[in-house]
């Protein structure tokens, strides 16, 4: 009886999710990211590229105040060598309380904020931004395509269709990933918009994929070390759950045989 | 401690002697690990342990994260970011401790249900299962309460729409809701006190925990059959039960660990799946999000309170009788809170002398829409206040209370049982025992 239940329920759920991804606003492609899936990893040459692209377009506007700047240094990262951080972190100046002044950034600072007003802090845009595969259904999708915040990033950065408007004193661009249609951010990428060092292609597709993985590790860090503590604690619990189970037919066999009608 | 006849503890060694004289708390360990346990409870009795283990884990994890957390408006959202970055393990902790309040409501809405069909809130189980109630209600506000904590966009606004609900409470509400949020809005004071009751409520809740099990040690468990323990002799309750240990420790261990299997696989791999992204967004008075959506295990109470709205006619009659005291807002609040008295009420509500759901061929039916409905619920709270869903959700807010307030009395009288096992061991031969194995007429196990 409840076994049934539980079946029927499971049906109802899985049908609504269906129902509830056809009901999205916006268009979203999903995009193979090497991090999709529970055994996928940031690819440590693209957080490099995307994070060329957020220094040199990005990061004119928007800010990643979250983001401490020695962390792009860490394993599971852009993995960038020490001296290089430290290059880094001299190219942003920071306000100091202490010296009540602008100075030069160090590793230990965070990543500056927004400088437009209304352009929102990105660090965690890919995690706000996650409503793509879930969070109805029985998450399988999510389980393999991952969470979908980098691949609205992507989608959102090659929605744009050219179409402008104005509205009160703004001019809006038309974009299909955008909910709402009419994004107040003006297309920051076209394609060939500046030259990777290692000679990757930088057309728009590659662009906007390369930032998108590199702010889903903004929001995510810790991703790789989750999903190999997660993968160790499941092998064990699995494991365990072998042992208890033949501990427990064990123990309740004599019990259940001394039933048994031979 | 139970009723149930069983060996009780004798103090051996002569230190054992001496510290039973003094504090007998081998005894009670005793008493309450040995308790005799019907041997024929199915895999919906593990409930119980997955939810001790659950309160457990989440004051484990919550006071090392309170460790790093700051409680301040300002401050929270980026200390929160900082147990997730710099803390060693913080990503671990914050995920297993968002994603066990989920496993802790699953299993209290499988424990609760369970009950439910078993009839385990039956005499002489009352006390237990009002006092179940009592833990639920806890769960709920210092989940609601811990949900605010990150200071996201869902925390600020899911505490100004709940806290909002004392504000309809006729003539004090507006009083009441300022002194709940220490201040006219949501603000820091807001924030200040729900972190103390977050870090306070838990242990309220393992006291009660502990009344729980008490009681419920004195009454015996419930089994699938309903039929109770002999208790005449010693001899005759032991053909009828098993220690606790080691037969359910093991049995409830395995479970456990099967369950914690799926949980590590959830918190691994998909940690944010139950949880809304608006809520990485820093909290904004200013910036109201397109829908504001509660945790899912508060959606099925969410659509009650939001089925009732001013054009129902009994929402119109009973704004009509109190001369428009009872307003369609205050008339959601009341329901919401309503849907889970008559739960507690059950009970006094169900009329039927047959414990297990298993021997009421109509209960059973009613009782699979019961469960059904409670899903829809869930469902209907998570889409948007409009047609269809705004219907829907009135037709299943009133099964919910139709079953418990009509249903429930009603088929006490009028539904003539299936014949029940004489003996819980006769059940557990007719299960183990092959075709022609024992004389219960039931061979049907729910599980």
């Amino acid at each position: 009886m409840l076994k049934k239940l539980a079946v029927s329920i499971v049906a109802t759920l899985s049908l609504s999710a269906g129902a509830m991804a056809a009901g999205g606003s916006g268009h979203v492609d999903n995009v193979d990211f090497s991090f999709d899936g529970p055994f996928g990893t940031y690819d440590e040459n693209q957080l490099q590229r995307g994070l060329q692209i957020y220094t040199e377009i990005c990061s004119g506007c928007h800010g990643l105040k979250f983001l401490p700047i020695r962390t792009l240094g860490d394993d599971g990262g852009p993995h960038l060598p020490e001296d290089q951080v430290r290059a880094y972190a001299d190219y942003y100046e920071v306000f100091d309380a202490d010296l009540d002044d602008y100075r030069a950034a160090t590793p230990n600072d965070n990543f500056p904020g927004s400088s437009l007003e209304n352009a929102p802090d990105l660090t965690m845009m890919a995690k706000a931004r996650a409503g793509f595969h879930g969070p109805y259904g029985l998450g399988i999708n999510q389980f393999i395509h991952g969470i979908g915040g980098a691949d609205y990033i992507a989608s959102l950065l090659q929605g744009y269709t050219g179409e402008e408007k104005e509205e009160a004193g703004t001019v809006l661009y038309e974009n299909t990933t955008y909910p709402g249609g009419w994004i107040a951010m003006a297309p920051p990428l076209y394609g060939e918009d500046l030259d990777y060092a290692d000679g990757h292609s930088n057309d728009l597709q590659h662009l906007s994929e390369d930032v998108a993985a590199f702010l889903m590790w903004t929001a995510e860090p810790k991703m790789m070390a989750r999903k190999q503590a997660g993968f160790v604690g499941v092998l064990f619990l699995t494991i365990l759950s072998v042992l208890l189970y033949l501990t427990n037919k064990r123990l309740w066999a004599p019990i259940k045989a001394r039933y048994k009608k031979t | 401690m139970g009723g149930i006849p069983h060996d009780h503890y004798e103090p051996k060694s002569a230190w054992e002697k001496g510290l039973a004289k003094r504090l007998p708390i081998l005894g009670l360990l005793y008493d309450t690990l040995m308790l005799p346990t019907p041997k024929n409870l199915n895999w919906m009795w593990i409930w119980g342990i997955v939810l001790t283990f659950c309160l457990v884990l989440q004051i484990i994890t919550g006071v090392v994260l309170a460790m790093h957390y700051t409680p301040q408006v300002d401050l929270a959202f980026a200390s929160i970011e900082h147990i997730m970055r710099d803390v060693n393990g913080g990503h671990m902790l914050r995920y297993i401790h968002t994603n066990g309040a989920s496993l802790f409501f699953i299993a209290v809405y499988a424990h609760i249900f369970r009950g439910l069909y078993y009839g385990s809130y039956k005499a002489p189980r009352e006390i237990t299962w009002i006092i179940g109630m009592l833990i639920y209600l806890l769960m709920m506000g210092t989940a609601f309460m811990g949900y605010v904590l990150p200071w996201g966009q869902m925390s600020f606004w899911g505490a100004t729409v709940i806290t909002g609900l004392f504000g309809a409470i006729p003539f004090i509400g507006e009083a009441l809701q300022t002194w709940l949020l220490g201040g006219p809005a949501v603000d820091n004071a807001t924030l200040n006190r729900f972190f103390s009751l977050h870090y306070l409520l838990p242990f309220v809740i393992a006291g009660l925990v502990i009344l729980h099990i008490w009681a419920f040690h004195t009454t015996g468990n419930n089994n699938p059959t309903g039929v109770e323990v002999r208790r005449a002799s010693k001899e005759e309750a032991a053909k009828d039960t098993l220690p606790f240990w080691p037969y359910f420790v093991i049995k409830d261990l395995f479970a456990l660990a099967v369950i914690l299997a799926v949980f590590f696989a959830v918190v691994g791999f998909m940690p944010n799946y139950l949880g809304h992204p608006d809520n990485y967004i820093e909290a904004n008075p200013l910036a109201t999000p397109a829908h504001i959506v509660p945790e899912w295990y508060f959606l099925p109470f969410y659509a009650i309170l939001r089925a009732f709205t001013s054009d129902v006619w009994v929402v119109i009659g009973a704004s009509w009788i109190t001369g428009g005291i009872i307003d369609a807002k205050f008339f959601g609040v009341l329901a919401m809170f309503g849907a889970i008295a008559v739960m507690a009420l059950a009970p006094w509500l169900d009329t039927s002398s047959i414990r297990s759901g298993r021997f009421r061929p109509m209960f059973k039916w009613w009782f699979a829409l019961l469960v059904i409905d409670f899903f829809a619920l869930m469902w209907l709270g998570a889409m948007p206040a409009e047609e269809p869903y705004a219907s829907l959700s009135l037709i299943a807010s009133a099964y919910w209370f139709a079953y418990f307030l009509i249903i429930l009395p009603l088929l006490g009288v009028i539904e003539k049982p299936d014949a029940q096992p004489t003996t819980i061991e006769d059940d557990f031969a007719a299960h183990y025992g092959g075709d022609d194995g024992g004389s219960a007429p039931s061979a049907q196990p729910a599980e």
